[in-house]
């Protein structure tokens, strides 16, 4: 019986298409992990998921945009399981676009274990995100608070004088999660999975 | 090597028998009939489940179901109908038709064919054990949908999400499995003179389906992995507490997801463009635009992703592009439905089940297609969200879409692969009772998605129970009704109908696959035949 040339039942016609075929599932394997940087980059560089830069350098030389004032209000909020108080000292405040201020949060660990802590900032309107710079924040490092420790943490930002004219209030957010995989992430964790039992 | 397909041809119909013939099996035939009865079992697994929603839905308050394994119903019946009632059908209309319709002997890689029909039991025998024992008492379910949102998914997800997670793994590497047997096949299998312009339809649908397949499952199994690491390997990919973002896994999810709704619905497409064509007794109108319109929905799938997720909190310029991508969609998918109707205008019709289900389908479908449009734009969405309407339309397309698109092909067929003649009383019956009740299934959903009710919810306020009532008669007519089909493939398998079908079953079909014999020889086409 003849195969006609067209009609390959096997060998290498099929092995190459395999080999091709392979190599791009495992390169879209690879794409799937590859979005996660890309997406940060994404929304580092044009600020589209409200997410804030880190620390920057207290420039030499300020311009400040007196002619305009934005009310920048502040918002705390604490992640499910986690047992500090945590609120904001002022609730909002007027600054020039340019202008660095100072203000701070306050927070107290309301059990009798040391528990380690880290704030996730946003900022919204969320394009206006990369125009909102801190040179000091809670939120760069780790807090550790021990049993019943309270303190008031330091925020030190400037809004960039290019920020766009329709922004007029800007809302910052901190949320404060339990560092995971620390000792009071899984006793809590643990406690909280046996209530639901 | 010439004396071994020598001997293979002395026996031309040798059956290996037993179980073995099955669990061992290279033949596309029988690997085609196993997709099929696996996809027939877990359709009605997986409408168990529906009936299970929709009685708890006929009136206001709890009746039958907690809220917590409500949730867990509503994951199982996505996930079953999506990945074990959809995919598998049109693979197994696939092994069962490609070959057939390209003039090939059998599929270019049986045994790698054997081993994806075979993981799919095990995947989905983990997915429904962890329901199983979810009933006996021990633990939940999945219970997060079937879009498994983390943190959903990852930090309140049950033990079970590792039975789950496992299971997508299994049911990924089936898939990816199959759309490399088919690609193979395809390019390689094709009978002399079969230029890929000569190719049906359905075979073309199938190939860029397959590559839709390959693309975005890998995507999938990745979006799994990331939440295995995140729930047991300390990872944070979507934990906003060690710096990832739960919003990046919609992304990725939804980058897989959107390719998957056309994976699902592209087959579909191609069995309409066979029987429209036989039953319009008339050339398919358009079939190079056919292909081309098929090749940009499936380009289109993947630039279109974000629009399920407008309401987290997009720029509007994102949205402004993912609203123009996704009305772009309408422009190809038009080409297709003009194209069927063109194909029946002045057409000979005749209304044999497998044409009453393609025109419902056109119809139908093109109602699912027009809510789309609507999903589509930015701000009526942002009503529209993750309400009923969302529901109305993704089961008019799956539904009357998908699942009425492998009806059509399985009473198309069935002549073919059985020999006998279906009950043609019995399926008319079934198409009718089926386009009625389907209607007054899921048409009442879009009112009650405009007047507000929140999909995935086991109770709903008062204003609500006249439509939810009315949905739920229908839901338990479309059930029952999917016995008479059951019965009929049953009579027909068996050789208990009446008529024996001839070689070219439908007066005006057209194809390689009406020359062979019916029912189709075990080996089809040894020698290749030569298409002019």
């Amino acid at each position: 019986m003849s195969v006609h040339p067209k009609q390959n039942t096997g060998g290498d016609a099929n092995k190459k298409i395999i080999v091709w075929l392979m190599a791009i599932v495992i390169g879209m394997f690879g794409f799937g992990f590859a979005l996660v940087p890309l997406y940060n980059v994404f929304c580092s560089v044009t600020g589209l998921n409200g997410k804030t830069g880190g620390q920057i350098a207290l420039p030499a030389v300020l311009n400040v945009d007196t002619s305009r004032e934005i009310t920048v209000e502040f918002v705390a909020t604490l992640n499910e399981n986690m047992p500090w108080s945590f609120y904001p000292d002022v609730r909002s405040v007027k600054v020039h676009p340019g202008e660095p201020t100072r203000i701070s949060f306050y927070a107290k660990n309301n059990t009798n274990e040391k528990i380690i802590g880290q704030a996730i900032p946003s900022v919204a309107p969320g394009l206006a995100a990369t125009y909102f710079h801190k040179t000091e924040c809670f939120c760069f490092t780790e807090q550790t608070l021990q049993a019943g420790e309270e303190k008031h943490m330091p925020v030190v930002f400037i809004i960039d004088s290019d920020i766009p004219k329709d922004v007029n209030v800007l809302t910052l957010s901190y949320t404060f999660f339990i560092k995971p995989g620390s000792e009071a992430a899984v006793s809590l964790a643990h406690n909280s999975k046996h209530q639901e039992l | 090597m010439s004396a071994v397909i020598e001997e293979h041809h002395d026996h031309h119909d040798h059956k290996p028998t037993g179980i073995g013939r099955w669990l061992f099996s290279t033949n596309h035939k029988d690997i085609g009939t196993m997709y099929l009865w696996f996809s027939f079992i877990m359709f009605f697994i997986g409408g168990a489940l529906a009936l299970v929603i929709r009685a708890e839905l006929f009136e206001p308050g709890l009746q039958f179901v907690e809220p917590e394994l409500f949730n867990q119903l509503t994951t199982l019946h996505g996930l079953i109908m999506v990945f074990g009632v959809i995919m598998p059908a049109f693979v197994g209309l696939a092994n069962w038709m490609i070959p057939m319709m390209i003039g090939a002997p059998d599929m270019a890689l049986p045994r790698m064919n054997n081993w994806s029909f075979w993981l799919l039991p095990g995947a989905f025998g983990l997915l429904i054990a962890s329901l199983v024992m979810s009933l006996m008492g021990m633990g939940s379910a999945p219970n997060f949908g079937w879009t498994f949102y983390a943190p959903l998914s990852t930090t309140y997800g049950p033990a079970s999400t590792d039975y789950f997670i496992f299971s997508v793994h299994m049911m990924g590497i089936s898939s990816i499995m199959g759309a490399i047997n088919i690609i193979a096949t395809i390019m390689n299998m094709r009978a002399p003179g079969m230029t890929y312009m000569k190719m049906p339809i359905f075979v073309w649908t199938w190939f860029i389906t397959a590559y839709l397949l390959i693309a975005v499952m890998p995507v999938l199994a990745g979006v799994v992995t990331m939440m295995l690491t995140d729930r047991h390997f300390g990872t944070s990919f979507f934990n906003a507490a060690g710096g990832g973002d739960p919003v990046l896994f919609q992304h990725v999810f939804w980058f897989f997801g959107h390719p998957e709704v056309y994976i699902m619905i592209l087959p579909s497409f191609g069995i309409i463009s066979q029987i429209v064509p036989t039953f319009a007794r008339k050339k398919i109108f358009g079939y190079s635009s056919m292909v081309y319109a098929t090749a940009s929905i499936a380009f289109l799938s993947f630039i279109v992703w974000a629009h399920h997720m407008f309401t987290t909190g997009m720029p509007v310029a994102g949205e402004l592009f993912f609203m123009y991508a996704t009305m772009l969609i309408a422009v190809p998918t038009g080409v297709k439905v003009f194209n069927w109707v063109s194909t029946m205008w002045r057409g000979s019709l005749s209304f044999e089940t497998p044409m009453l289900f393609a025109i419902a389908f056109i119809f139908l479908f093109t109602i699912g297609g027009f809510t789309g449009l609507m999903l589509c734009i930015v701000p009526a969405d942002f009503q529209y969200h993750d309400t009923y309407f969302v529901v109305a339309h993704f089961h008019y397309v799956l539904v009357t879409g998908a699942a009425f698109g492998i009806m059509a092909g399985v009473y198309y067929w069935i002549p073919k692969w059985t020999g006998n003649m279906y009950d043609e009383t019995l399926g008319k019956w079934h198409f009718w009772l089926s386009v009625i009740s389907v209607n007054v299934l899921f048409f009442p959903m879009h009112f009650l998605g405009l007047a507000g009710m929140p999909r995935r919810i086991p109770d709903y306020s008062l204003q609500f129970a006249e439509f939810n009532a009315v949905a739920s008669i229908g839901a338990f007519v479309f059930g029952f009704t999917q016995l008479i089909f059951l019965y009929n493939v049953i009579k027909t398998a068996r050789g208990k109908t009446s008529v024996k079908a001839t070689s070219q079953v439908w007066e005006g079909a057209e194809g390689l696959e009406w020359t062979l014999p019916s029912p189709a020889p075990f080996h089809s086409f040894t020698t290749p035949p030569q298409v002019k």
